[in-house]
Formats: structure tokens, sequence, C-alpha cells
């Protein structure tokens, strides 16, 4: 279970965290809505510990994330995998490579045993398979397009089998059909390595295609979370629009402008 | 109580260069934090000998041929220029000593330093600037990879490893080219070129040159690294690092050249004393 309690940041001048509170619980995948520059993303660096909030605190399961540095933080990050919205591969390696990376400097996950050259590549065959890409693991990042990247960078994090997965915008910049693909991703991936998910996305059509709750992150807070029927019937501008989204026909929205602009 | 204007733009002004002097005092706590950072992974976990191997070659083996041309036509530049200033006063047989000297204790390092600062020291800001803008080194550390132990120590062990063994491939490139000029272009002798070398040029010469090496290297690796990893703002901001790096790495290159030739000539004229 990951429990967020009254956490702050500011960047310069702007807060960006007010004092967000959330429960996570343990294999369920939840998303993250709101507009950009709220905070969705800054919210998954301090849940993996890549950022430190200036108040408030963040267990995930028995450790305290805020409080670890160094060796210890590092220790607790192994339960935990991130997939980022560029992907983040290593470009001076290939997609095998890249795929292996955790393996193979960490070893098994669980006894911390090295792998043979043999094993390594099993491992990396079957990942790549999962997410559609047999057969690529000599193609460097810059030959992939931008939903092969993500469908990578989604290899290197299941390969290890984490038990949080954290997805930043996965389906941003792909097109509606690699998007369902993705979506299906998380979804498969879910359900094989039994783990909890948090989900950031702007995409409501893939926020209700995988989450099992949704949130909505305004003024530097959760202010609207459930499960997706709940989430929709709440009373908020943004979740308004989100209902108006997925009903009207976007020309509508066209047409509202004009009459406005008139 | 409002402000009139030319006050307001004075204590704009003020506030600006208080908070410019700020920014300046941070960066220079966050570049001792990282070596400190670096220097703690390192001795906690030392990094592989695959990673420092690569390093190895990319800073030392790729840099020689830039290392031989610039070593080499120094030589060459000082040999002629010693002999057309000495020769008319009798004193062209000193080529050889000029040449050897300002190779060892000063040019060679020195020239060399700014050889690989420009070549990999650039690079390596640039890698590691990319790597920070498009996530990848938060991605290292999502797989519990201390980016320290990981991009930095390799880089550090094998810049101030190699460092030395490049300054004294410049300076023997030096002291060879200079030695082409002067006996094939200005009929010297070859003896009267190397002879009078082993009187004049010491031991502590020598040492002068591989500590300033040891010291420069340390420099363009840390710098390099710490403008890396520090990197914001996108293609634009990964240049204005690169640039940046090259431009402090210059400086601090030239103003510890100069304070490590006085020191070591004090340590020299102190240990004169003794012996």
């Amino acid at each position: 279970m990951i429990k967020i309690r009254n956490l702050w940041k500011k960047y310069d001048k702007t807060q960006v965290m007010e004092g967000l509170d959330l429960d996570i619980q343990t294999g369920e995948t939840i998303v993250i809505l709101g507009r950009s520059g709220v905070g969705k993303s800054v919210l998954l660096k301090h849940i993996i510990g890549i950022s430190k909030p200036d108040a408030g605190s963040i267990h995930v399961n028995d450790d305290c994330i805020t409080d670890l540095s160094g060796a210890e933080l590092y220790q607790a990050v192994h339960q935990m995998g991130m997939l980022f919205q560029g992907a983040a591969l290593f470009d001076s390696m290939n997609v095998e490579e890249n795929t292996a990376f955790y393996l193979t400097e960490h070893g098994d996950p669980k006894t911390g045993k090295p792998y043979s050259k043999k094993e390594l590549d099993e491992l990396v065959a079957h990942a790549l398979e999962m997410v559609g890409l047999a057969g690529t693991q000599k193609k460097m990042p810059s030959e992939l397009s931008g939903g092969m990247r993500k469908r990578a960078g989604l290899a290197r994090l299941i390969v290890y089998r984490p038990s949080i997965l954290l997805y930043d915008e996965p389906t941003t910049g792909l097109d509606p059909i690699t998007a369902l693909h993705i979506n299906e991703l998380i979804v498969k991936t879910q359900k094989e390595l039994k783990a909890t998910s948090i989900v950031v996305t702007h995409d409501i059509f893939s926020a209700l295609y995988v989450g099992d709750r949704l949130a909505l992150i305004d003024g530097g807070k959760i202010v609207c979370i459930g499960d997706p029927d709940t989430f929709l019937k709440f009373d908020h501008p943004i979740i308004e629009f989100l209902r108006k989204t997925l009903l009207q026909d976007p020309r509508s929205f066209r047409k509202e402008a004009d009459g406005k602009s008139k | 109580m409002e402000l009139s204007p030319p006050i307001k733009q004075k204590t704009q002004i003020f506030l600006e260069a208080v908070e410019k002097k700020g920014s300046f005092l941070v960066a220079i706590g966050e570049y001792m934090q990282l070596i400190i950072a670096v220097a703690l992974a390192t001795i906690r976990c030392p990094p592989s000998f695959r990673l420092i191997r690569n390093q190895l070659y990319d800073i030392g083996v790729s840099s020689l041929p830039v290392v031989a041309i610039t070593g080499f036509s120094t030589g060459l530049v000082l040999a002629a220029q010693s002999f057309y200033q000495l020769s008319d006063k009798g004193l062209a047989s000193v080529t050889g000593i000029m040449v050897a000297k300002a190779m060892i204790t000063e040019l060679g390092p020195v020239l060399t330093a700014f050889m690989v600062t420009g070549r990999v020291g650039a690079a390596m800001c640039a890698e590691l600037g990319t790597m920070r803008v498009t996530e990848q080194i938060d991605a290292l550390q999502t797989m519990a990879i201390n980016p320290h132990r990981y991009l930095i120590a390799p880089r550090f062990i094998a810049g101030t490893f190699m460092m030395p063994l490049l300054t004294v491939f410049s300076i023997v490139m030096g002291i060879f080219g200079g030695y082409l000029i002067s006996v094939f272009f200005f009929s010297m002798s070859p003896s009267a070129y190397f002879d009078p070398m082993p009187e004049h040029i010491t031991l502590f010469d020598l040492f002068t040159g591989i500590a300033k090496s040891y010291v420069f290297g340390a420099f363009i690796m840390t710098i390099s690294c710490y403008k890396g990893l520090s990197t914001s703002g996108g293609a634009a901001g990964v240049g204005r690092a690169t640039t940046n790096c090259v431009v402090v790495a210059y400086c601090c290159i030239l103003l510890s050249n100069f304070f490590l030739t006085i020191a070591l000539n004090v340590i020299r004229d102190k240990i004169s004393l003794f012996l």
C-alpha cells in the first residue's frame, strides 16, 4: 500500500503541491488526471524517490520513501518501475541492452545472482514479445517510432517484474490505435504481474480503460477520487468538461467557441 | 512609500547582483556536493571495470591524435621561435632546453588540458546533459542505479588516470617536433639539441608537469560532469551547458596553472634548502 500524506512542493515561485493526500491500495490501478503543470508527473517522481518534497511523507509498504536516501533509497526503489513520457531509453544501447539493463546490473531481482547470456536472451525475448516488439533486439532507440519506444520502455520495466508500476503519460503523442495498444498492454501487465499501477494521463479514454480508480489533482491537492462511475459524477468544472468530451461531438466545442468569438 | 524610478532601478540591479552572487555560491556548493557524492559512491561500491575501460578508451586512446598534433606543432613553433630569437645572440644551443622545459612544465599540461576539454569535456557534458533532459538519468535512478557511481565515477577515474599519460605523450611529441625542425631545418646537430637536457631538466620539472595534469584532469572531469548533470531547458540548455562547461574549465585550468606554478616552485625552493 502507498500512503501519501500532506505533500508540499514548490518549484521556484510555483507552489505545485499543497498538502496532497492519497492512499493507493495494493494491486489496484489508479489514474491521476489533471491539467498540465498541476504536478502529476512530480507526484510520480516523489513516489519513486527521484524528487524530495518540501514537507509531507510517502510510505511505500514499510518504507518511508521521503526519509530514505542513498543506498537505502535505492534498496526501496527495487520494488518499483517507471515508464517515462518519452520512454527514456538509453541512446547508446540497443533495444536488447536497454531491456536487459536492470537484469545485467542487478542480476536476479530475488537472489541477486547474475544471469547467463542465454537466460538474459530468453527473458528479454519474452518481455519484447509481450509488448509486441519481438525481433527488434538489435535496433537502436533512434530507429524506433514513438509507440515502439514506449513499448520498449515498457519491456524494460516488466522484465524485472516490479510490484509497483508508474506510468507517466503513456499514451501522449501516440495515434489512437497505438494508444489503445498501450492501454491494453498496461492492463495485461497489471494482470500478469499483479502489480500496483499508478498512471498519470490527460487522456480520459485511457484513464477509463485502465483505471480501477480515478483521481483529479487541482490546486495542489486531490480534489475528486473514486471508481470511474463515481468519478464522472463529481461536480467539478474539469470533470464536467471530461464528461462533455466523452459524450459530445468535438465539433460542438468549435461551434461554441465560434459563437463566443462573434 | 513609492520609490522613485532611478532608485527602483538601482535597487533592482542590486537585487539581481545579489541573486547572481547567490546562485554562484549555490553552484559552488552543488559542485562540491557532487565531488563528495562521487567519492562516497566510489568508495562504497566501486564502478565495474567494464565502465572504466570504456571511458579509458574514449578519453585516452581517442584523444591521442589531437594531443599528438597539438604537442608536435607546439614543439615545432617553439623550436623555430627559440632558434630565431636566440641564434643571433649565440644562444642557439639552448633551443632544445627551451622546448623541453616549456613543454614539460607549462605547455604540455596546459595545451593537453585544453584539447581534452574541447574534445572530451564538451562531449561528456553534452552527453550527460542530453541524458538529463531526456530523463535517462531519472530512468537510471528508477532502476536503483546510482548515477554518480554508474556515470560519473568511471569518467573521473579514467580522466584523472589518462590526463598524465596524454600529457607525457604531448611532451614527447613536442620535443620530437622541436628536434625535427632544429636538426633538419636549422641544421643543429642532434647532440646539440639533446645533450644539455639532462643537465637542465630535473625530475622536479617532470613532477610539476604530471602534478598539473592530474589537477587539470580532475577539473575537466568534475566540471564537465557537474555541468552535464545540472542541465535544464531542452536542446538549447544542452548547448548552453556545453559552452559554460568549456569556458569554466578553461578558466579553472588557467587560474589553477598559475597557483600551481607558484606553489610548486615554492616547494622546490624549500626542498632545495634542505638538500
